[in-house]
């Protein structure tokens, strides 16, 4: 039942990308409020479906590799409802929106749904730990797809070669200061995830807390390098991408081989 | 009740043609005893035109008498257009979302109506049906402008650098701006960024005098040409217009001056030919150089997408004008009974 829930989450999610597809294939382009409309009644899909699950487990619901992607998708999804609309970034549902279906679909089609044979304790503090680790992963990807429509813009402006895209894109000024303020939101939140970690009283594996510090060393790097301008903003837009996908990459990796440590 | 326009354009008229016949004091007055129970003078600077509600027949050339500013001594018939019921709404519809426009898709036209409207509405000259119609044509220009890319981009030099400013810095109020050569393009660009909000202007030229009056004119400072180079650390915008057979500018020299401000970009707009500053510096990092050829090309380009809209938009108009004919053929049978005329006045727009 839960999976139907997620299955309508994904078209949601696909007719904004449709809809995108069709206005730019007319040679128009205008976001207005239908991505934002769409993207709001996925996000309320994925809400039921991590409610019901939850309600099932008894526990926030990042068991397997499966609920954590989709945990992950969910905060995507989140943080471009509550960053598009502040920042003025409503084209961001057009880049929002094939990141979440790209994860939901691998979630819905790789065979990563497994549950746990017994019932997992309930763990206060890991549960904390985890959920506000993927909550920042959630700031991570769109500070992501902010880079991806920072680059789009910037190629445009020097290439001098202006499509209809451009018009309906923020100033770069203004993809800039959203990049760095999602930056700060995800270190922030990755940072009391990570100081978290230590209090859940049970050993966690090194490689997975490697991997975590690896993340936030990363990001950390990012922020300095932008406060010490050792980076222009267009480095900082392309190592945004750079970041989140090696972040996905060790969450997959530390999913998938410590499926056993995560609660 | 007989709906129609009776006016002259940029397309059929010139400028004096138009100012012959752009009306008068008497014109109200005129219009009413010509037998206009509604009528409404949209005039700007490329068209004359009276809307007008009537229930017999006013003919043109009472229409053109009643807009003459002086009388004709040559008798000259100047070749006024006249659209009546549907075709008059087509037209206004057509005007409002700015087709009919020298330049395609511009917006000022939809202000001038508004302002129209609104003057006629106030002095009792515009009644139901001039409402219905007035109305109706906001509505059409509000969805062709949502609905197709008809006022897509800029379509002048000047405003396409503004356009390219706005997209690389969001609020100019902060930027500031140096002018190198105080020629007559750069003062038009530099006029059109001070109409965005910048504040910081700086201009320097060979000639310190020039520097000064540009300066003077622009509420901006003068810089002394020698100390030019040294303002590229602080600048956002350079617009250079100088007439040197050698690129004043070159990557070498630009790439130091960057160092210290990484995080800003700097949009340079070379208008000058030669050219003064070497192409290669667009290739450094956060520097956006835009040269005449490319600003022109940008501009020609959004021309071009306006025109491909053109066909979008009329499908929305002859929607428009299908649902506003059964409207008014609907409305003409429940009024056949009434018999009341509003006052006529008549009110001026300037373009």
């Amino acid at each position: 039942m839960d999976r139907y829930l997620l299955i309508v989450s994904t078209i949601c999610f696909l007719v904004a990308i449709a809809h995108t597809v069709l206005q730019m294939r007319g040679g128009i382009f205008r976001p207005m409020r239908f991505n934002f409309f769409a993207v709001g009644l996925g996000f309320i899909f994925q809400t039921a479906f991590l409610s019901i699950r939850g309600h099932v487990l008894g526990r926030c619901p990042i068991t397997n590799l499966f609920e954590v992607i989709v945990f992950v998708a969910w905060s995507v999804a989140l943080f471009y409802l509550i960053v598009g609309p502040a920042y003025r970034l409503s084209l961001m549902g057009a880049f929002t929106a094939p990141l979440v279906v790209f994860l939901q679909l691998f979630a819905l089609f790789a065979p990563i749904d497994n549950p746990h044979r017994e019932r997992l304790p309930a763990n206060p503090w890991l549960e904390f730990h985890a959920s506000i680790s993927l909550v920042a992963y959630g700031a991570f990807a769109l500070a992501c797809i902010a880079g991806v429509m920072y680059l789009v813009q910037e190629r445009q402006l020097k290439t001098r070669h202006l499509h209809s895209i451009f018009y309906h894109l923020p100033p770069l000024t203004d993809l800039f200061a959203a990049i760095i303020r999602l930056l700060w939101w995800g270190f922030a939140l990755y940072t009391l995830g990570l100081v978290s970690g230590f209090f859940v009283g049970e050993p966690l594996p090194w490689t997975q807390i490697i991997c975590a510090i690896g993340v936030w060393f990363l990001y950390g790097l990012i922020l300095q390098g932008r406060y010490l301008r050792w980076f222009a903003p267009k480095r900082v837009a392309a190592l945004c991408i750079i970041g989140f996908s090696a972040a996905l990459t060790l969450l997959w990796g530390i999913t998938f081989t410590t499926q056993t440590h995560t609660p | 009740m007989n709906l129609f326009c009776v006016g002259l354009s940029h397309h059929n008229a010139n400028v004096e043609t138009r100012e012959r016949f752009a009306g008068n004091p008497e014109t109200g007055c005129a219009l009413r005893s010509s037998g206009c129970a509604e009528a409404l003078l949209l005039s700007t600077c490329n068209r004359v035109e009276i809307y007008a509600a009537s229930e017999k027949r006013v003919s043109t050339d009472e229409i053109a008498r009643c807009l003459v500013r002086e009388s004709d001594p040559h008798h000259f018939a100047p070749p006024f257009y006249r659209y009546e019921n549907e075709k008059c709404a087509q037209h206004l519809f057509r005007v409002t979302s700015g087709l009919d426009s020298m330049v395609v898709g511009e917006t000022e036209i939809l202000g001038q109506a508004k302002r129209a409207y609104e003057a006629a509405r106030a002095s009792g000259a515009a009644g139901r049906y001039l409402h219905r119609l007035f109305q109706r044509a906001f509505r059409v220009a509000k969805q062709v402008r949502t609905r197709t890319e008809i006022t897509r981009g800029a379509v002048s030099v000047g405003s396409v650098a503004v356009d390219l400013a706005q997209k690389i810095f969001s609020d100019l109020r902060n930027c500031k701006v140096l002018v190198l050569g105080a020629g007559e393009t750069s003062e038009r660009t530099v006029r059109a960024l001070v109409s965005r909000g910048v504040a910081d202007l700086r201009v320097s030229n060979r000639s310190r005098e020039r520097a000064e009056a540009l300066a003077f004119a622009v509420n901006g400072r003068a810089v002394a040409f020698e100390q030019w180079a040294k303002q590229c650390g602080e600048i956002d915008i350079l617009i250079t217009s100088t007439s040197s057979d050698l690129p004043l500018l070159s990557r070498e020299k630009l790439a130091p001056m960057l160092r210290d401000r990484i995080d800003r970009p700097l949009f340079i707009i070379d208008i000058a030919v030669p050219r003064d500053v070497a192409p290669d510096v667009n290739a450094l990092d956060g520097v956006y150089l835009y040269d005449i050829d490319s600003l022109q090309s940008i501009a020609e380009q959004s021309l071009a997408t306006r025109r491909e809209q053109i066909a979008a938009a009329e499908q929305i108009i002859s929607e428009h004008v299908a649902e506003f004919g059964e409207l008014m053929a609907r409305g003409s049978n429940c009024s056949a009974q009434a018999s009341e005329h509003p006052p006529v006045g008549i009110v001026e727009q300037g373009s």
